[in-house]
């Protein structure tokens, strides 16, 4: 608490159990501001779980997590957002029905009192379009403003992923297989793409795939049936006996 | 959203709405008062299921109170209208209130169900508690208000613009709020309530202030059914009221607003002309249910909308640039 500059995150002895498994099982996990690491395991693994207990959309069984030196395990996902975090799906989830820019101002609206304005027209907030357009351009989505987002081709849908939780200016941002189903000149965009992100900006990164998970992250934590099994920097990681054994055996 | 032929289709049908009623016989103009009044009711729904893709089941209750209000406080006490319309709308914004801290607990179909119980209580009231809402018999002999206007409102054609002036007001506000920054929060937890919670908003605090914003509408198409019929039954309150208002949301197109009030003159007109025939109108409902989710999935106003697009009223959009 006295600590002038808190961990971004900090997890302790995390768990999650769905019925008999223990999906998450005593993830003790520190991210310092303004790291940026990856979150790499086999699939199954309880990677994705770990992002749901920590953006609160789920309750953990057991165990603590704190953002930025404050104890929110209690919190809905909404008052998490509030503090500053944001995250993208690994299984898209945007508003399909909607178009591009329309996706991108319900994010900008999002953390501030407009949202809560019903007496004017939304299109009488100039301010949140020009942030909306400035994070559509960041994501390379300019020109596709007015699409219907269900159009979009699956790499289009990826980038708006990205838009959405950039939206909120977020200090934590929680990306769940940002290239997941992408070709791997997509693959090579978005990971360009996610380099150039503001360097204050702490990011917790999911990726299935280790190359592009090490090119994002100095610092790598493997998680294996729930657990964390291994942590530290890409080579020490790579070289890690159990690690390999994982990775050869999955491939 | 097509802004400019809808505002056309708008204005189009609002001056119909006002030039036409002086040269309609009575009878027609009953039914397009009886429509302008469900109309409200639907698109008080529209809110619910169309916007924010909550599916109320119960939401003759809102109608129920505000007409029971009505009825009550005229007969028993000769209130006048503009405190009888402020007490009636204010009652059913407290039932939603209430209601919507019980059925915004539950999702999916478990809302569909908690709202068609709680909308049972209703009935059940108006049923039951006789002593003030008269059991079965109902309540009779509600006058129509006295606005001091030189035109007296138990004629039909008075009558009419009346519910007209109910009529845009209901449609004036949930335009705002549809166009508002509340309102697109309310179609994106229909698009994905899991990302508007993690994008920050408290979810459950939207549905709410607009569950209560559909009943407190609702009410206020009670108040003038009250008066338009001068009598209130359980029948009124009852669950094929509230089916009815659904169907009408579906068959006019949801998300639309002006869809649903054309849906609600459909049924109304519909009912009227079956009523001749048969008794079995719940039969005729359900056909109508049928044959819009087959034929119309999107309702009169997605039928409309796809007419337009397919004489290429959309087709020359600008294409947008190739990926960077
Ligand atoms: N909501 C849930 N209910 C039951 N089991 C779940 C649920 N979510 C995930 N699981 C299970 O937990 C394990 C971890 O899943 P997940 O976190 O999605 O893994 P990963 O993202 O690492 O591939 C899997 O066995 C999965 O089937
Ligand atoms: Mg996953």
């Amino acid at each position: 608490m006295t600590d002038p500059t808190p961990p971004a995150l900090s997890l302790s002895d995390l768990s999650k159990t769905f019925g008999g498994l223990r999906a998450v099982d005593g993830v003790m996990l520190q991210v310092e501001a303004g790291e940026r690491r990856a979150i790499i395991g086999p699939n199954g693994a309880g990677k994705t779980t770990l992002f749901n207990l920590i953006s609160g959309e789920l309750p953990p069984t057991e165990g603590r997590i704190t953002l930025f030196g404050r104890d929110v395990t209690r919190l809905p996902p909404h008052r998490r957002a509030a503090r500053g975090l944001a995250r993208t799906y690994q299984i898209t989830n945007l508003f399909p029905r909607l178009t591009v820019l329309e996706n991108c101002l319900l994010a900008v609206q999002a953390l501030t009192s407009v949202k809560l304005h019903l007496h004017r027209a939304l299109h009488r907030y100039p301010a949140l379009f020009e942030r909306a357009r400035a994070v559509l351009e960041a994501v390379g989505l300019t020109g596709k403003e007015g699409e219907t987002v269900r159009n979009l081709s699956h790499g289009e849908q990826r980038q708006l992923e990205i838009a959405l939780a950039l939206a909120g200016a977020p200090r934590l941002l929680l990306l769940d297989e940002p290239t997941a189903g992408l070709s791997p000149g997509e693959s090579h965009l978005m990971t360009t793409l996610l380099k150039r992100l503001d360097p204050s900006i702490t990011i917790l990164v999911i990726e299935h795939d280790m190359d592009v998970a090490f090119e994002l992250a100095k610092r790598v934590t493997v998680l294996h049936f729930g657990k964390v099994i291994a942590d530290g920097l890409g080579e020490e990681v790579k070289a890690n006996p159990l690690v390999q054994e994982i990775y050869l055996g999955a491939q | 959203m097509p802004p400019r032929s809808r505002l056309i289709g708008l204005g189009a049908l609002l001056l119909l709405l006002v030039i036409s009623p002086p040269f309609l016989s009575s009878y027609l103009l009953t039914l397009l008062t009886q429509a302008l009044i469900y109309g409200i009711l639907a698109m008080s729904l529209d809110l619910l299921l169309g916007y924010t893709g909550l599916p109320s089941l119960g939401h003759a209750a809102y109608l129920g109170v505000g007409a029971y209000s009505v009825g009550v406080l005229t007969t028993r006490y000769g209130a006048g209208f503009w405190f009888t319309l402020a007490v009636g709308v204010l009652v059913a914004m407290v039932v939603a209130a209430v209601f919507g801290l019980v059925a915004l607990r539950a999702t999916g179909v478990y809302f569909l169900m908690i709202t068609l119980a709680l909308g049972m209580v209703i009935w059940g009231l108006a049923h039951r508690w006789v002593s003030m809402t008269q059991g079965d018999n109902g309540i009779s002999r509600i006058p129509r208000p006295d606005l001091g206007l030189p035109w007296s409102l138990a004629n039909p054609l008075p009558f009419y613009y009346f519910a007209l002036g109910g009529f845009l007001l209901a449609l004036w506000i949930l335009w705002v709020i549809v166009q508002s920054p509340f309102g697109q929060s309310l179609v994106g937890i229909r698009e994905s309530e899991s990302r508007m919670r993690t994008l920050g908003y408290d979810v459950w605090l939207h549905k709410y202030i607009g569950f209560v914003i559909a009943g407190t509408i609702g009410g206020l198409a009670g108040v003038l059914w009250a008066y338009y019929n001068g009598f209130v039954s359980p029948a009124d309150v009852e669950l094929a009221t509230s089916v009815e208002a659904l169907l009408m949301v579906a068959l006019g197109g949801r998300a639309t607003l002006l869809g649903p009030a054309v849906g609600a003159a459909a049924i109304v007109f519909l009912k009227n002309l079956v009523s001749v025939y048969t008794h079995r109108w719940l039969l005729i409902l359900g056909a109508v249910y049928i044959g819009t989710i087959v034929y119309a999935p999107e309702g009169i106003a997605g039928a409309v909308s796809e007419l337009q697009s397919k004489r290429g009223g959309r087709a020359g959009r600008p294409q947008a640039k190739a990926e960077a």
